[in-house]
């Protein structure tokens, strides 16, 4: 006869050592995502933090009283004044290779900084100016050490004439590396050293903004009535199946049917947040319902019997009781819905988001594009300059993210009731 | 009802906001679409001209030739591009189309020129291929030396051509709605394609055969898609350095220090060569502008003076510092009398 206790001994330490192991197999998968995640954010990091600092470059430069027009100074080209200066500085540069190169240490669009520097301050006019300006990419990359020297001139966007100037400017400090304050203030730009993503942000705001003011009360409402109104028939189960089956339709179709109803059939401007947002709710649409549905359900039927009990009519019932209650369920699942909308890019290209936009947006209908779109298109461009803008951005658009997730988490700790 | 109140009040202000846009609404900005690969000249264009002039920065989208095209060629108006970049020259089909729907004057612009470069790592030594090389590495079809066709068989350079290292054959390059990929296939496929001597009777007999046979890229991994991101074919050449990669020139000169150009034909693929037509992998890039619109949407012809002007396009322009091949002085000055006289599109 074998002892019940024995039998109980040696089933209870498998048993044990399978809970252990769910255990271990448990923590690995978490340490390993979380490894994951951490080399992402850490690779971005690393690679887009040198993109918050800009190396800029003294040049001084003659401003002649008689070449500029003080009422006039936006239509004055600087690039000659700038050049001027830069041969002053190194009169060695005689031959036109030369030349090209010295002009090369600044960005390509200097003059345009120039013009704005005395835009704001006239009283540079005529005189012998001290003036900071953006180095071009190639040299800003270069001082932050991405530029392996030793590798033969020909391989090198820089050569080593262009080295030995910016040795020499190093030495009479008039390199300086300053915080890149136009990124978080400009719009996009082809130079890497010019570039911002004011532009693009204020982009995706504006298209969330549309597409929140539409999806949400549309999707709590149509949530409202199939939960609380609806009666329990074929046709509502069939449109039940369907806002399922919509949750899951690839976003690019929804660009598609924005092309062919806003843009085509309304006539609505191109590439405006107003159409991206119309375009994003679409899409946002069936989250919320469902979320929404949800968090209806959850609200425990007690509530409403208790108000019918007093004598509430069923609206009353829903829009005084009900609703509030499941509110915060529907913020946070609206604003779950809304951050996965600020992710897309496929369909903002149908309807001609996926551009270059250098003008800040002022209003819906001013052309834009958004984040993502941005970051996609800086990693499309050839120049080096733009990997780190490129990381940069991504960092931007995970901040962006955490603090509409920052605003989903506290509204439902605000909101929350718990019965 | 402390909650349907406001719900409805932004339901109806949302509505009330669309309504009000879609009535009274002229556009003041020019409006760019087409090829990708004009796209960062197009850009820097259109940045310039934003910043000299009075005039609102342009839009410049990036949807390819054919798609830019497509939209150009939809109508006369507000909703319709202004401009369309492409990196081939139009289609007779294409001016058809554009003509059925109202879009009648169209002006031609050659901007300048573009290399396509089969490029590896510079941990590599430089390949000296031939476009027959590269079509016989690369085509679905290849001749069998009896006058028929069998499928590719080579595995290595060495099996196409013995002078070429054992090295397998892998070939990073972009898909088929690629307008590079089109530039590739015409000028090195069918050009390497066209010195196999029974091939080239066979354009005259069966035109449709010798597009197929020269015109199909292997599908059995010797070539992979990898998308249109130029910049993500440079990385994985630089982690793999037995592959090579198909691109613009500009992508090449930006990552000297990380990849080398082939010598197509005993041609080194640089400014120079490309410039002077020595090179043969090279395309035309070209923009297209919709006659109706100038004059009703500001700024076009400015933007168009901006384009062609030497600042931008000539030998020391900001367009050739940005990877444009220019166009010799003689053929610039031909392209710029047409758009002066805004001359029509003649095929």
């Amino acid at each position: 006869m074998t002892d019940h206790i024995d039998i109980i001994r040696v089933e209870g330490s498998t048993r044990h050592r399978a809970q252990k192991r769910f255990q271990l197999y448990g923590l690995l998968a978490v340490s390993l995502s979380l490894a994951f995640l951490f080399i992402m954010v850490g690779s971005i990091v690393l690679r887009g933090s040198s993109a918050f600092r800009q190396s800029f470059v003294q040049v001084e430069i003659e401003l002649p009283a008689d070449a500029i027009d003080p009422d006039d100074v936006r239509g004055t080209r600087f690039g000659k004044f700038l050049k001027q200066a830069l041969r002053n500085k190194f009169p060695q540069a005689t031959t036109q290779k030369d030349k090209k190169q010295l002009y090369k240490l600044v960005s390509a669009t200097a003059e345009y900084s120039i013009r704005e520097q005395v835009e704001d301050n006239p009283q540079l006019i005529g005189t012998h100016a001290k003036i900071w300006v953006r180095t071009s990419s190639d040299v800003d990359i270069y001082l932050k050490g991405y530029v392996d020297t030793d590798l033969d001139e020909s391989k090198r966007r820089l050569s080593d004439q262009q080295l030995e100037w910016l040795a020499l400017l190093q030495q009479e400090n008039k390199i300086e590396s300053r915080i890149n304050t136009k990124f978080f203030t400009g719009g996009d730009s082809r130079e890497p050293e010019q570039v911002g993503v004011l532009g693009a942000v204020i982009g995706s705001a504006l298209s969330l903004l549309v597409c929140f003011l539409l999806s949400f009360p549309l999707g709590v409402l149509t949530a409202v009535y199939l939960e609380e109104f609806a009666p329990k028939n074929k046709f509502n189960r069939i449109i039940e199946v369907n806002i399922n089956n919509l949750a899951a339709v690839p976003s690019i179709v929804f660009g598609l049917l924005g092309l062919a109803i806003f843009l085509n059939f309304f006539g609505l401007p191109r590439s405006t947040p107003l159409v991206g947002g119309m375009v994003l709710a679409l899409m946002t649409l069936p989250t919320i319902i469902i979320a929404s549905r949800a968090s209806l359900r959850a609200v425990p039927p007690s509530i409403r019997e208790a108000a019918m009990g007093i004598g509430a009519s069923k609206v009353q019932t829903t829009f005084h009781h009900v609703v509030p209650l499941a509110m915060p369920g529907m913020l946070t699942g609206s604003i779950i819905g809304m951050a996965q909308a600020l992710g897309e890019t496929a369909p903002l290209l149908m309807i001609g988001m996926v551009a270059f936009i250098v003008d800040v947006p002022q209003g819906i209908t001013d052309a834009t594009t958004a984040l993502p779109v941005q970051i996609f298109l800086w990693a499309d461009s050839p120049e080096r300059g733009f990997l780190e803008k490129t990381s940069a951005a991504i960092m931007v658009l995970l901040a962006f993210l955490i603090v509409m997730n920052l605003v989903a988490i506290i509204l439902r700790r605000r909101l929350e009731q718990r019965w | 009802m402390s909650v349907t109140k406001p719900i409805i009040a932004v339901l109806a202000s949302a509505l009330a906001l669309s309504v009000s846009t879609s009535s009274a609404f002229a556009r003041d900005q020019i409006s760019v679409v087409g090829s990708s690969t004009v796209f960062p000249f197009a850009t820097a264009v259109a940045e310039r001209f934003g910043k000299n002039t009075e005039f609102k920065t342009p839009v410049v989208e990036s949807t390819g030739s054919g798609g830019g095209l497509k939209l150009f060629c939809s109508g006369v108006g507000e909703n319709t591009p202004d401009i369309t970049n492409a990196s081939r020259r139009i289609k007779a089909s294409e001016v058809e189309l554009c003509a059925k729907n109202g879009v009648a004057e169209i002006v031609e612009v050659k901007v300048g020129y573009d290399g396509i470069v089969l490029a590896n790592s510079r941990a590599s030594d430089v390949m000296k291929l031939s476009r027959k090389d590269i079509f016989l590495a690369l085509a679905k079809y290849v001749p069998d030396g009896e006058g028929k066709t069998k499928p590719n068989p080579y595995k290595t350079w060495a099996d196409v051509n013995s002078a070429l290292p054992a090295i397998k054959i892998e070939v990073l390059g972009p898909p088929p709605t690629s307008g590079t990929r089109d530039a590739f296939v015409e000028l090195a496929m069918e050009g390497g394609c066209k010195k196999i001597d029974w091939i080239k009777a066979l354009k005259k007999t069966d035109k449709n055969a010798y597009k197929a046979l020269c015109h199909t890229i292997r599908e059995d991994g010797g070539y992979v898609e990898a998308g249109e991101n130029d910049n993500l074919i440079v990385q994985k050449l630089e982690a793999n350095p037995s592959a090579f990669g198909i691109f613009g020139y500009s992508f090449l000169d930006q990552n000297s220090d990380k990849v080398q150009g082939s010598t197509i034909g005993d041609v080194e693929p640089t400014f120079e060569n490309i410039a002077e037509g020595d090179y043969p992998v090279s395309r035309s890039l070209y923009f297209y502008v919709k006659k109706a619109h100038i004059g009703v949407v500001p700024g076009i012809e400015g933007f168009l003076a901006e384009f062609i002007s030497e600042d931008a396009a000539g030998e020391d322009g900001y367009l050739v510092d940005k990877g444009l091949i220019p166009m010799t002085e003689e053929e610039s000055a031909e392209w710029k009398a047409k758009v002066k006289s805004l001359e029509n599109l003649s095929m």
